[in-house]
């Protein structure tokens, strides 16, 4: 088996051994593989040192950085809330009706409001706020639960006709037997106005839109709520 | 004997009955059914043999090749099947209309996406690991396989495992890990023809007459022992019913998530990395002409591989309920990892000193050092992005997707191919493969498949990554999620036509294969016989 002999091509001397033909040459390590594996060996034990590494009998090494993943991101969020801090608590007092718009408190909340949108509600209602099938559109300032606007409604009567009338009859004053409420005698169940949108979008109606208040924070409601408020036009 | 074999072949053919007419769910009825008559049939086929002469048992020096043609012709096969089904859903990802309404819940993306990872990885690269491993190994230790017709068992096993999984998936059978969807009763058989296989394995080592064992036998071998201990501990778990297809994990929350990835990633390195250099180190030295490079390095970097890739896992669960020390080994072990990876990549292209000038002639060893570029490639691209600040951009990214690609098509798909070509004339007696001209083409329709399949998912992973970490200067989020979405059709488009360059060299693979077995000249070359090396 031992027949070590020189290969002609390298000049390198061969382990004399040989499988169905294949033999295999005797060279040392490449010295730059060697030292560039010493070196991530020695790298990875400063590292673990470093941070968080080594499992103990209860818990494990913290690392001498006294980093963590956790300690990071709060320190990140952090340091956006301090930096809002007097916007925030403005945001969370008063009336929605009284921020001007152009002022930093609207410019905030609308940014605000358009990240709270983006995450939570453009699911449905879509990424440009359209809408979709099911999902009213936000754009067109014409608002379910509240607006009456005459050339919009004198617009809508067709398809009212289609689509409304099965239920609430072509004249529109309901039909008892399925439960349709009476839609020309001006009693709302709900109002119109912004505080009734922003009712809507915390408590939601049928259950359609989940409840967002319990989910959201008191500042993330007002925000997207007058965000949403503008997209249709702030009536 | 065979009196013990009917009367196990007549119980399963009972069992598989009842559990037709009791199964709970679509998927086990199916898959009872499909055993049923298997069972039944073999029952039948057996029966009608009883009696006749028994075989003469063959020498120990002629080679058990037909396994082997059968695995060549397997991988082929599977190998389009997987590429068809990847294909097809990258252009559903682009154009979700092909999920089609009329063919839901079969032809949903969800379930049409494990049937493409686990055609590729398991069908695919797991019958060009079988094949090849059971070619070197014969020929490393100068013996006929071991065990006789056990070699047939682990091949046709291996095929119902493939079938019993796929279908699974599109009928809705899954226990949701990624690589291990296959439900309770599947991954029991599959461990009893992966036990198989490692005692037909080791069989034939033992029975070796050569001294030493090949490094690529240690590889081949490293590859079959840790994929059972993963696929064991990964999969454990209660059925609910054993009348149904839905099973129970023992492990829960994130000691599960840790299991799953410890075992995933294992899968590469064991399965895709450990198997296929076992290949590598017999067919490139073969195809080269050369002695391989260093001894010394295959012993070094195969311990340092196989110590170091078992820990790497956790690096897929950065910024998760994972705590924070194991992340950081997770880290550290892949960052280690890179040296003794890349010992595998320098050991084979070495190989080619004195033989560089056959790159221009040899299209099949062209393929061999490509997949060997795209190795070294992949595996300093894994360590980076296991780094925790990389991590934090790449994953849940395309990127995750373009590198395993680029591992997957460049290394395992391109060493596979020119494993089938060295192995095809030789199995069926022909001089040559019958076009190596087309041999080019493929390697070229590959190549190109390939680096735009890579470069989109770049593209697109960067820049999705970007985008979702994007803040105003108030600290608020400045893209929803279908935005990411909307600006990556472009780039989805281009990963579609990737594939289907791809798909296109390995078809043109097919057809050579075809030709040269059909053979337009008869068989030339003599049936092998083992002889020992000097």
């Amino acid at each position: 088996m031992s027949d070590r002999k020189i290969d002609k091509e390298t000049g390198v001397e061969t382990t004399g051994h040989n499988w169905d033909g294949i033999e295999e040459l005797n060279n040392p390590l490449p010295r730059w593989w060697l030292w560039t594996f010493y070196i991530t060996i020695i790298w990875a034990i400063g590292y673990t040192i470093a941070y968080p590494a080594w499992p103990m009998i209860s818990g494990a090494t913290a690392g001498v950085m006294g980093y963590s993943t956790r300690a990071e991101v709060t320190e990140a969020i952090a340091a956006h809330e301090e930096r809002n801090v007097d916007l925030v608590a403005s945001l969370n007092q008063g009336d929605l009706n009284v921020i001007e718009a152009g002022s930093d408190l609207h410019r905030y909340a609308t940014a605000r409001g358009g990240a709270v949108f983006r995450a939570q509600c453009s699911q449905c209602h879509g990424a440009g706020a359209a809408g979709a099938t099911g999902y009213p559109n936000l754009l067109d300032d014409a608002w379910l639960w509240g607006d009456y606007d005459a050339t919009l409604a004198s617009a809508g009567e067709s398809i009212f006709m289609d689509n409304c009338a099965a239920c609430h009859g072509e004249d529109a004053r309901g039909n008892r037997m399925l439960g349709a409420p009476n839609l020309s005698d001006e009693i709302w169940l709900y109002g119109g106005d912004r505080d009734t949108l922003e009712y809507t979008v915390r408590n939601a109606r049928f259950g359609v839109m989940p409840a967002w208040g319990q989910r959201l924070s008191e500042e993330d409601v007002r925000a997207v709520s007058i965000y949403v408020h503008a997209l249709g036009g702030g009536e | 004997m065979d009196y013990v074999k009917l009367a196990l072949l007549g119980v399963v053919t009972l069992v598989a009955a009842i559990a037709t007419n009791w199964a709970r769910d679509l998927a086990f009825q199916v898959h009872a059914v499909l055993i049923m008559l298997i069972a039944g049939g073999m029952f039948v086929w057996v029966l009608r043999g009883i009696g006749e002469p028994a075989m003469k048992p063959v020498p120990n020096d002629v080679y058990h090749d037909g396994i082997i043609r059968a695995g060549v012709i397997a991988t082929a096969f599977w190998g389009i099947a997987g590429f068809l089904v990847g294909t097809f859903i990258a252009f559903q990802l682009a154009f979700p209309a092909l999920n089609f309404d009329w063919g839901q819940p079969f032809t949903n993306f969800g379930r049409l996406r494990p049937l493409h990872t686990s055609a590729v990885i398991f069908a695919f690269g797991g019958n060009a690991l079988i094949a090849t491993s059971f070619y070197v190994v014969q020929r490393t230790s100068a013996a006929r396989l071991w065990g006789g017709n056990l070699g047939w068992f682990v091949f046709w096993g291996y095929q119902l495992f493939i079938v019993l999984a796929a279908t699974g998936y599109v009928l809705g059978s899954t226990q949701s890990k990624e690589y291990a969807e296959p439900e309770w009763y599947v991954d029991i058989w599959l461990t009893i023809v992966w036990l198989a296989y490692l005692a037909v394995f080791m069989g034939t080592i033992f029975k070796r007459r050569e001294r030493h064992i090949y490094v690529a036998n240690w590889f081949f071998l490293a590859f079959i022992v840790t994929v059972a201990m993963l696929h064991v501990v990964n999969n454990l778990s209660v059925p609910v019913s054993i009348w149904g297809s839905k099973s129970v994990q023992v492990f829960s929350g994130v000691q599960d998530a840790m299991t799953q990835w410890w075992y995933g990633h294992n899968a590469v390195g064991f399965f895709l990395t450990a198997g296929f250099l076992g290949m590598m180190y017999y067919f490139v030295p073969k195809q080269a002409g050369r002695p391989i490079y260093s001894y010394k390095l295959s012993i070094i970097h195969f311990w340092a591989l196989i110590f170091l890739y078992i820990w790497a896992g956790p690096h897929h669960l950065h910024y998760t309920a994972l705590p924070d020390w194991a992340s950081t080994l997770g880290m550290v072990f892949s960052i280690v990892l890179w040296m003794p990876s890349w010992g595998g990549m320098i050991n084979g292209l070495m190989t080619l000193q004195g033989a560089w000038d056959k790159l221009r002639t040899d299209p099949i060893l062209r393929m061999f050092v490509l997949s060997l570029g795209f190795y070294g490639m992949s595996t300093f691209e894994g360590p980076m992005m296991s780094i925790r600040a990389v991590n934090s951009l790449s994953h849940y990214t395309d990127w995750t997707i373009g590198h395993v690609h680029s591992g997957a098509l460049g290394w395992n798909g391109m060493i596979t191919f020119a494993c089938l070509y060295f192995l095809t004339p030789r199995l069926w007696g022909r001089a040559q493969m019958y076009s190596i001209r087309a041999i080019s083409w493929h390697f070229w329709l590959a190549t190109l498949g390939i680096v735009l399949y890579a470069a989109s998912m770049w593209v697109t992973g960067i820049m999705e990554g970007l985008m979702w970490r994007e803040v105003d200067d108030q600290g608020f989020l400045v893209n929803s999620f279908a935005d990411t979405v909307s600006a990556k059709f472009p780039m989805y488009v281009v990963r579609g036509l990737g594939g289907v360059l791809f798909l296109s060299g390995a078809l043109v693979m097919v057809w050579n294969m075809f030709m040269t077995i059909r053979g337009a000249d008869p068989a030339t070359a003599t049936v092998p016989h083992a002889q020992p090396a000097e």
